[in-house]
């Protein structure tokens, strides 16, 4: 009942924040806040209790797992289940959650209700995404992400560049993942269907499909059809046209959401559908994943270095980052994957610093613009030095989170594919450069302008300082990170490399 | 009591860092000061007690594992050994001179917190880098002294100069790093271990002498030595460096951080003995380093880039003792090389300061007898420089350095090196002729104002001057049983010979040097103004053109496809789905015309089409 009530609370929650309105403009912000620390907590508690060692061969993988029918015709169940990744993204999710409410708390003034209805609903169908166990359940959840997004985009966020209005990023964000989801959908339902003509029994239970004998070719389509939905979520480049737009014109809040979650239910996704449903074709399909992963982080890279927006160059560095966490998904080896799982945390981290920041900035300076900013250090105190830390957290600097998912990621892969770490190493050069960069034009240089402007307040030094410590915490000691998902990858790890054997055994009996 | 001696000494940097990091504004310069420099005193304090404590065994603490995924295993662990305490001694005891100096150098400058912090976070991360029992954490060291040394450098913000200099120091550094991250990767794989010891002790048994993949792991790490240590072809930071603070200069580009490559290979000389060649590249380079840099500091107008270039050649003079298996006598030249390099500095800094920021040599001039103190500490540290004959620190460790090139049967690094010493003479002689003798060139160095701070001024450049000399040498433990035997130790004859050589080159540099900048100076002059000579002043002020290389061929081409790529082509592709969309759409909006005519032509054409293959397909069928 515990998984239903993690959904739930957010979506009770965001109905109250909108009709709380009526009572101020504070009730809003109060009760969504409570509501996201609710959910934080919850998964807190759940991890302190929970038993993360690998389980037995007739134990469940699943930490806590809830089921009831829902349209048994179709064989259709809520089903929710919980392992140590989900339990991890939804406390990530959680602790995000509080920090998009935090970081609105003086940005958004108009309709605050209905604002943290969206914030809410985004938050709902994100545990949604990482609880759900029944594909037809998934895909429901995976589609209800957005259309909170979209309004949080649409009504609050900023203009680009002439031309490029909110709503135009917005709906390019929904066009985008709606027609990915799509092909996603087609997927589930073409596995749906040769599970049922194999057994007959119509079922979208995720446990039964697992063991669904789909023929090879087939397979693969099926299998790049989960792909190409992940992909986009992800970004993979070429699907990536959606993220700098809808993140350099969400409001802050937004983008934290965007990079910090959204992102992670592609990389979820990945690990625990389209690996584990069709371990041989996606075995096949490595190389080109991981060139596809190659692609984004010098396409990302380059492209972040000729951003004049701040906001958009942090957007390109995600697609960078991401491409480390593609590699490392498709390379078949425990510490890659586990890799992955950090940079995946890390990267959350220090994309909502510094978007966070970014917010902070253009509260006082009312610019994204990097060509209106420089010697910015000089004239507020503490916020560059803030800065710093997550330039330096993302450009994997030692002792940080980032450098410890990266370096797992690189030294996991580079038994199996080490032309792919050589080049990979290379965007190590290249994070460094858009990352330094940043803090020249923003941070350092001569003063655009005068006047001295406010430091952070409690509430924003206090954001701060929570994430810088998360972000050491896990750069100085990821074990208990890594215990909670050891169970979780092992399996999915095997089935890959398992698979890898008998292809090769394959080819030997040819 | 080593152990815990050794914890507190990397804790005490750390937690004044943290202070100095989160106390906001609240610390005004002088409890700043006291925080960053005392606490550094106190870790200097915490090295001696270890160095007291040490019994003659290394030793290994164990705080934490830092990951633990299968084999995966690096944990935060720091071992002590002669090696690494002598490193200490050098970081923690010239650092705590260095920072003394700071405190006059840098007072009534804005921002003294910051550059505490930083200074402290160095000194930490230095630590752990030599302190590091595994590649891995070693490598948290060795990045965040990178990083320290991108904020120092920087340190003055507001000119955007000084900002591309950290710029350029931390990328062309961390293109080195990335070697270094291969060669991780590499070992990793092949041996199963990250840990020092263990990666020493089976990588003979893994890979044979010579062996391909011992080869490209050895140039691999190669490759990170190169870039912290300013060798050719990663060297041209070095001088840009000297933009941050003098004493950043000192400690960082001059005592400590650049000769972290240096520690590095004779850390891991088991696995340069395994690559022969390898391990001959990195003399070649060094002696290819020294010469260029001591021709480049030849031509140098700025008297820190003087130094710089000095570095780079006395570094590479190490490079040449690593490359022919002398690791005792890289780190003994490493050692003095601190104490000489970082008075030198420090005098620098004392001139500097006293002519309110002038560091142009044509600007400086004649400052021997208001300046006495920079004076001596010149005159020192420039006979240590040179390696005057046994009065000198320097003089035993390049001695050192050169007879074991000699005894390795090396002629041509021998060579290198002698010449090396020439160049040694030349340009320190014209830097030192140049400040302080001659005729002042500026009002500010007709009018300095020298340092008269018993404590933060003349302290440091005493202590460091004394340990300049033959009593710094004598400091040195020696560290032979840590290492293979040195090519010296089975020769015996001709060390004689070499010292009358090492000894003539110094001398006859300095000759060369009193002939040419005393007798000859109009000459000079007008050989350098045009023609051939003014081509080769240039090429050597800016140091064979290394800038303008990288420039052309990795900046430029980088900048190109960064405008290039600007408006996201890939993108714009994928835009193409909207247009065919749009454009699908106006044409089907053409149809709708509202013409009834049109509508029922449509119609019956399409009753026709379906008719049509109704029949050629009924037709097939039957």
């Amino acid at each position: 009942m515990i998984l239903l009530w993690l959904i739930l609370i957010p979506f009770f929650g965001g109905l109250l924040c909108w009709q709380a309105e009526r009572w101020g403009q504070q009730a809003p912000r109060w009760i969504a806040l409570g509501t996201m620390l609710l959910v934080l907590a919850a998964s807190l508690v759940l991890w302190i209790g929970g038993d993360f060692s690998p389980p037995g061969v007739s134990e469940s993988p699943w930490l806590l797992e809830w089921r009831v029918p829902w349209i048994p015709r179709f064989g259709i169940e809520i089903h929710l289940a919980m392992d140590g990744l989900s339990l991890i993204l939804v406390a990530l999710a959680g602790l995000l959650g509080a920090l998009a409410v935090l970081c609105s708390w003086n940005e958004i003034v108009e309709r605050v209700g209905f604002f943290h209805l969206n914030l809410l609903f985004i938050m709902s169908g994100v545990v949604g995404v990482f609880l759900a166990l029944d594909l037809f359940l998934f895909f429901l959840f995976w589609e209800a992400m957005l259309v909170p997004m979209y309004f949080l985009i649409a009504l609050w966020g900023h203009s680009g560049s002439p031309g490029q209005t909110r709503i135009r990023a917005a709906t390019r964000f929904f066009i985008y993942t709606q027609a990915s989801g799509l092909l996603m959908l087609v997927a589930i339902l073409a596995l749906v269907f040769v599970n049922y003509s194999n057994t007959g029994v119509m079922t979208f239970s995720y446990n039964a499909l697992l063991n669904a004998n789909v023929p090879d070719g087939l397979a693969f389509w099926l299998m790049l059809g989960f792909f190409i939905a992940f992909a986009v979520k992800l970004p993979v480049v070429p699907f990536h046209g959606w993220l700098p737009d809808a993140h350099a014109q969400a409001p802050t809040a937004g983008s934290v959401d965007l990079a910090g979650i959204l992102l992670k239910t592609a990389a979820y996704g990945i690990l625990r559908f389209a690996i584990p449903l069709f371990p041989e074709q996606s075995q096949a399909f490595a190389p080109v994943a991981m060139t596809l992963g190659l692609v984004g982080i010098f396409y990302g890279a380059i492209l972040a270095c000729g951003q004049q927006d701040i906001k958009r160059l942090i957007a390109y560095t995600s697609i960078s980052h991401m491409g480390f966490v593609l590699i490392a998904l498709y390379a078949g080896s425990e510490l890659a994957m586990q890799g992955a799982i950090v940079i995946m945390v890390a990267h959350a981290f220090s994309s909502a610093g510094l978007f966070i920041l970014s917010g902070q900035l253009y509260e006082r300076i009312k610019t994204r613009d990097m060509r209106l900013m420089g010697g910015l250090w000089g004239r507020i105190p503490t916020l560059p030095g803030l800065t710093l830390f997550f330039v330096a957290a993302s450009l994997g600097m030692p002792a940080t989170a980032n450098f410890i998912g990266e370096f797992m990621v690189l030294f996991g892969t580079f038994d199996n594919a080490p032309e792919v770490v050589i080049i990979a190493s290379a965007g190590l050069v290249l994070a460094a450069i858009y990352s330094l960069l940043m803090m020249q034009r923003v941070h350092f240089g001569g003063e655009y302008s005068q006047g001295r402007l406010a430091g952070p307040d409690a509430r924003e030094y206090a954001m701060m300082l929570l994430l810088i410590g998360l972000t050491l915490a896990v750069g100085l000691y990821p074990q208990p990170l890594l215990d909670t998902t050891a169970s979780m990858v092992q399996p999915v790890v095997a089935l890959f490399t398992d698979s890898a054997g008998l292809a090769a055994q394959a080819e030997e009996v040819e | 009591m080593m152990t815990v001696a050794t914890v507190l000494s990397c804790l005490l940097p750390l937690a004044s860092t943290l202070a100095l990091a989160f106390s906001g504004e609240r610390l005004g310069p002088r409890a700043s000061t006291l925080i960053g420099v005392g606490s550094v005193g106190l870790a200097a304090l915490a090295t001696a007690w270890a160095l007291l404590a040490y019994s003659g065994a290394s030793q290994s603490v164990t705080l934490w594992t830092w990951v633990s995924v299968g084999d995966f295993q690096p944990t935060i662990g720091l071992t002590v050994d002669r090696l690494s305490l002598v490193m200490m001694g050098i970081i923690t005891g010239v650092g705590f001179l260095i920072h003394l100096f700071a405190a006059w150098y840098m007072a009534g400058e804005a921002g003294i917190t910051r550059f505490y912090a930083w200074m402290n976070l160095f000194v930490f991360s230095m630590l752990i880098l030599v302190l590091a029992d595994n590649l891995l954490l070693l490598f948290l060291g060795w990045e965040g002294v990178g990083l320290c040394s991108y904020g120092l450098i920087g340190y003055y913000y507001q000119d955007e100069a000084n900002n591309w200099a950290a710029f350029k120091a931390f990328i062309v550094t961390r293109i080195g790093d990335v070697f270094l991250a291969l060669g991780m990767f590499l070992i990793f794989v092949e041996i199963g271990s990250l840990d020092i010891g263990q990666v020493l002790d089976q990588a003979p048994r893994v890979w044979a002498e010579g062996s391909a993949t011992a080869n490209i792991a050895a140039l691999l790490i190669l490759g990170g030595a190169l870039g912290k240590s300013a060798q050719v072809p990663l060297h041209t930071w070095l001088p840009d460096a000297m933009a941050g603070p003098t004493p950043v200069s000192a400690l960082i580009h001059a005592a400590t951080m650049v000769t972290a490559g240096v520690y590095l290979i004779a850390r891991l000389n088991g696995l340069f003995l395994l690559a022969p060649d390898v391990l001959l590249l990195v003399g070649v380079i060094g002696a290819v380093s020294l010469l260029l840099a001591g021709f480049a500091a030849l031509a140098q107008t700025d008297i820190k880039r003087v130094l710089a270039y000095s570095t780079m050649s006395q570094i590479g003079y190490m490079f040449v003792a690593l490359g022919v298996g002398a690791f005792d006598a890289a780190i003994f030249h490493l050692t003095t090389h601190a104490f000489f390099k970082a008075l030198l500095f420090l005098s620098a800094g004392s001139v500097i300061i006293s002519c309110h920021h002038e560091q142009e040599m044509g600007k400086l001039g004649g400052l021997w007898r208001q300046l006495p103190v920079a004076y001596a500490g010149f005159l020192v540290g420039g006979a240590a420089l040179v390696a005057l004959p046994l009065v000198s620190a320097g003089f035993f460790s390049k001695d050192e350095i050169l007879w074991q090139t000699m005894a390795a049967d090396r002629a041509g690094l021998l060579i290198a090196g002698l010449l090396g010493a020439v160049l040694t003479g030349l340009y320190t002689v014209r830097l030192i002729l140049g400040i302080f003798h001659g005729e002042p060139g500026s009002h500010h160095a007709r009018h300095p104002e020298p340092g008269k701070n018993l404590f933060t001024h003349h302290l440091p450049l005493i202590v460091l001057a004394v340990l300049s000399t033959f009593l710094g040498a004598w400091l040195y433990p020696g560290l032979g049983e840590l290492f293979p035997a040195a090519p010296g130790e089975a020769a015996d004859t001709g060390h004689t010979l070499l010292q009358v050589l090492a000894t003539g080159a110094v001398i006859a540099g300095l000759a060369l040097a009193g002939w040419l900048f005393l007798m000859r100076r109009q000459w000079l002059h007008s050989v350098v103004e045009k023609g051939a000579g003014a081509r080769c002043w240039t090429l050597l002020n800016r140091a064979w053109g290394f800038d303008a290389l990288f420039k052309w061929g990795l900046v430029r081409p980088w900048q190109w496809l960064v405008h290039g790529l600007r408006c996201d082509f890939i993108n714009r592709g994928m835009n193409l789905l909207a247009l065919i969309a749009r454009v699908g759409n106006a044409g089907l909006v053409r149809t709708q015309n509202g013409r009834v005519r049109t509508y029922a032509c449509v119609m019956v054409l399409g009753v026709t089409v379906i008719l049509i293959s109704l029949v050629l397909t009924r037709g097939g069928g039957t």
